[in-house]
């Protein structure tokens, strides 16, 4: 489960949340994770958006409410381009 | 060129990468290093400006906040956009320049009710200061979205109606704050409405924009403590095609993209600078492969290179840039590794040169370590090693002067010289808002200072130095030309400064209006030229006492019994208004010891103490404090 790009998709939320990473696993999401407000998820969306070069449709940031749907947005986002 | 133990010691941690920094600062800071902590903070920071590290620097910093002396600071934000995501960045640049500041939003186009109703949050946060962020087109829709609408009329009746929102936005937040007020000016779309017709005819959208932005220039100049933050500049010296995400904008309001956020904060950082005092009045430069490329003492005359074709014009560049700083009234120096007759032959001599030797206002060009050179170039210009910047290709040596000297702003310089001009152009510790007429002619100051330096070396006595230097002293009111000089002494001056009270020019003029308070300046000429705007007492008076609030003297005149001609005069301005008792608090800082003795030495006693200071008193109808008799003084009457 723990590819190299999970694990920086985990770090970028580690920092942004900050919480320490082993807090962090791939069920997280903002009703299991109290500081994971509409600021903090803005502000992990651009942390990603910073740190993948790319930019999120909408659509996308509806789908990323969870570590693990972040991972396969982005997953899906690097594989086809952005 | 460097090499040593130390230098190995030094440049360790420039070999760790962003992640392995992050795992470093929290082993420092479990081990309670705050000091190497936040250095180690401050180097992430110059590595990595995004959004999860600035984050993650805000929560270090907040736990590190009382081990580290950091100047709080107040900011509010009137806004019609998100802003919410920039103010890590912000505060993560404001810790990096110790600043920590404090950030208030208001709610989302809800500048005209926190302006307008003075029991808002806005004035319940006291801010010092208010960055007034709203969007053309959210004040100005029409002129925005609905341009091609409207006829010429109409076009100007909605330029005026919004210069006309912002002056009353303005008064009344002038009625009810002395924050200082920036106002972010308006920017044009993208693309005009009317495509390249827009450049034809006379009142086109982007030239209607254009003259809104320059009524609001005007607005603002016409009073104190209000700047402009060109807002329309920012947005296309990064790109107007690059700046938006409107996926953003219209699913959270936010206009610009995730990799614009951070020129936002850097563009507000640049006002937090001059503001906070954050600022460097002398910037110390390298020469070789830093003014010129190459090596003089290998390369010689011939060889460097600099001039106006590549590659030396990469450096040349950067001469222009620093002539620009001088010219702002910052200082220049040299600190190299060099044989002084070979950098002086090139400093003299080399026709691409566009700094002169005159334009350097002292030089430590040996052998010596560069932080022991940047500590004597402060005590040679009597400025505190924290008015320092630095500017140096190596980065070795900048490691070394980070770590001896941390006061000192090193200036980061890309690997490029191509990167040089801009490096110096962008760095917020030279940002001034306001130029007075002292600043732009620093440096022929300075030149002075070295003529009278020599002077005093010469002559046998200090009473012949006095009288030889033929100095005369002009006394006078606050007026409004001097009001801009005035704040900045008061603001700036760190050595003598019996108080350290700051005020901005909105404070002054207010206490001044207040009955038994005056505010008087010091200018002082002598046989080497007009040293300026040099001094400011502000007191009141109580009864049959008059207070020095504040007396501060530019260190350009410390030394030359200028204080005791300005004693004098207050002393004579309370005996004539009827005070008995002239007395003055002196505050200790870690700066103002050149102060301390200033009331002992007058003959006043030590009245009161307290965990702040000494309070002294001076029984004017018992002792007077008589003028020095070679100072000239004349008083002069103000314009109120």
């Amino acid at each position: 489960m723990t590819s190299p790009l999970f694990e920086r998709v985990r770090g970028i939320a580690e920092n942004v949340l900050k919480l320490p990473g082993s807090q962090i696993t791939a069920q997280s999401s903002p009703e299991t994770i109290a500081s994971w407000d509409s600021v903090q998820h803005l502000n992990l969306i651009l942390a990603l958006e910073q740190e993948f070069g790319c930019q999120f449709e909408p659509e996308e940031i509806d789908q990323m409410n969870s570590i693990d749907r972040i991972h396969s947005v982005v997953q899906n986002k690097l594989n086809h381009g952005s | 060129m460097s090499s040593g133990t130390s230098a190995m010691a030094l440049s360790q941690s420039g070999r760790l990468n962003v992640a392995e920094l992050r795992q470093e600062i929290d082993r420092l800071m479990e081990r309670g290093e705050a000091t190497r902590a936040s250095h180690l903070l401050s180097e992430l920071w110059t590595k990595d400006n995004t959004v999860s590290t600035a984050t993650f620097i805000v929560s270090r910093y907040e736990q590190l906040r009382p081990k580290l002396n950091l100047l709080p600071y107040r900011m509010a934000i009137l806004r019609s956009f998100t802003v919410e995501p920039i103010v890590p960045l912000l505060r993560a640049g404001s810790f990096h320049a110790r600043i920590d500041l404090t950030v208030h939003m208001s709610d989302f186009n809800a500048h005209v009710q926190e302006i307008l109703d003075p029991k808002s949050s806005l004035y319940g946060f006291a801010p010092d200061v208010v960055f007034l962020a709203v969007q053309t087109r959210d004040v100005a829709p029409e002129l925005w979205r609905d341009y091609a609408d409207l006829n010429s009329e109409q076009v100007q009746s909605a330029a005026t109606r919004v210069v006309g929102d912002f002056r009353s936005w303005v008064s009344n937040f002038r009625a009810r704050s002395k924050a200082h007020l920036i106002i972010h000016n308006l920017e044009q779309p993208s693309v005009p409405s009317c495509g390249i017709l827009d450049g034809q005819v006379a009142n086109g959208q982007a030239v209607a924009i254009q003259q809104i932005n320059r009524r609001l220039q005007a607005l603002a100049a016409e009073r104190t403590g209000v700047y402009i933050l060109d807002y329309d500049s920012l947005v296309a010296r990064h790109g107007r095609a690059h700046w938006h995400d409107e996926r953003k904008w219209l699913t959270v309001r936010l206009p610009m993209a995730a990799e614009n956020l951070n020129h936002v904060a850097k563009e507000w950082l640049k006002f937090l600078h001059p503001l906070t005092g954050k600022v460097a009045k002398t910037v110390v430069v390298d020469l070789d492969n830093t003014l010129w490329g190459g090596v003089i003492g290998e390369d010689g005359m011939a060889g460097i290179e600099l001039g106006t074709e590549y590659p030396g014009v990469y450096f040349h560049n950067l001469q222009r840039a620093l002539l620009d700083l001088h010219q702002r009234g910052i200082l220049l120096a040299i600190c190299s590794k060099n044989n002084l007759d070979d950098a002086l032959e090139a400093l003299k001599n080399h026709a691409g040169m566009l700094l002169k030797p005159s334009h350097f206002a002292a030089m430590r060009i040996n052998w010596t370590d560069k932080a022991e050179n940047l500590r004597a170039i402060a005590e040679e210009l009597n400025i505190g090693v924290e008015s320092l910047a630095f500017l140096d290709d190596d980065p070795t040596e900048c490691q070394q002067v980070r770590s001896q000297v941390p006061e000192v702003f090193v200036i980061d310089l890309p690997s490029d010289p191509r990167g040089f001009a801009q490096a110096v152009r962008e760095s917020p510790v030279f940002e001034r808002l306001v130029l007075s007429e002292e600043d732009q002619r620093r440096g022929a100051i300075y030149q002075a200072h070295r003529d009278r330096q020599e002077l005093a070396q010469t002559v046998a006595s200090r009473d012949d130095f006095y009288r030889s230097l033929q100095q005369e002293a002009e006394i006078a009111p606050l007026t409004k030309a001097s009001l801009t000089r005035i704040a900045q002494l008061t603001s700036k001056t760190n050595q003598f400064n019996l108080t350290s009270r700051r005020y901005t020019e909105q404070q002054i003029s207010e206490m001044v209006s207040s009955p038994g308070c005056d505010c008087f300046s010091i200018r002082v000429r002598d046989r080497f030229g007009d040293n300026g705007l040099v001094g400011v007492a502000i007191t009141r008076f109580e009864g049959q006492r008059c207070e020095i609030d504040t007396l501060v003297l530019s260190c350009r005149v410390i030394g030359r019994t200028v204080e005791t001609a300005f004693l004098s005069f207050i002393a004579d301005h309370a005996r004539k208004l009827g005070a008995r008792r002239l007395r003055g608090w002196f505050l200790p800082t870690t700066k103002n010891a050149p102060a301390r003795d200033f009331y002992a030495s007058h003959s006043f006693t030590p009245l009161e103490q307290n965990g702040k200071g000494i309070l002294w008193e001076l029984n004017l109808s018992q002792v007077p404090v008589s003028c020095p008799e070679w100072v000239k003084v004349t008083v002069r009457n103000g314009d109120r």
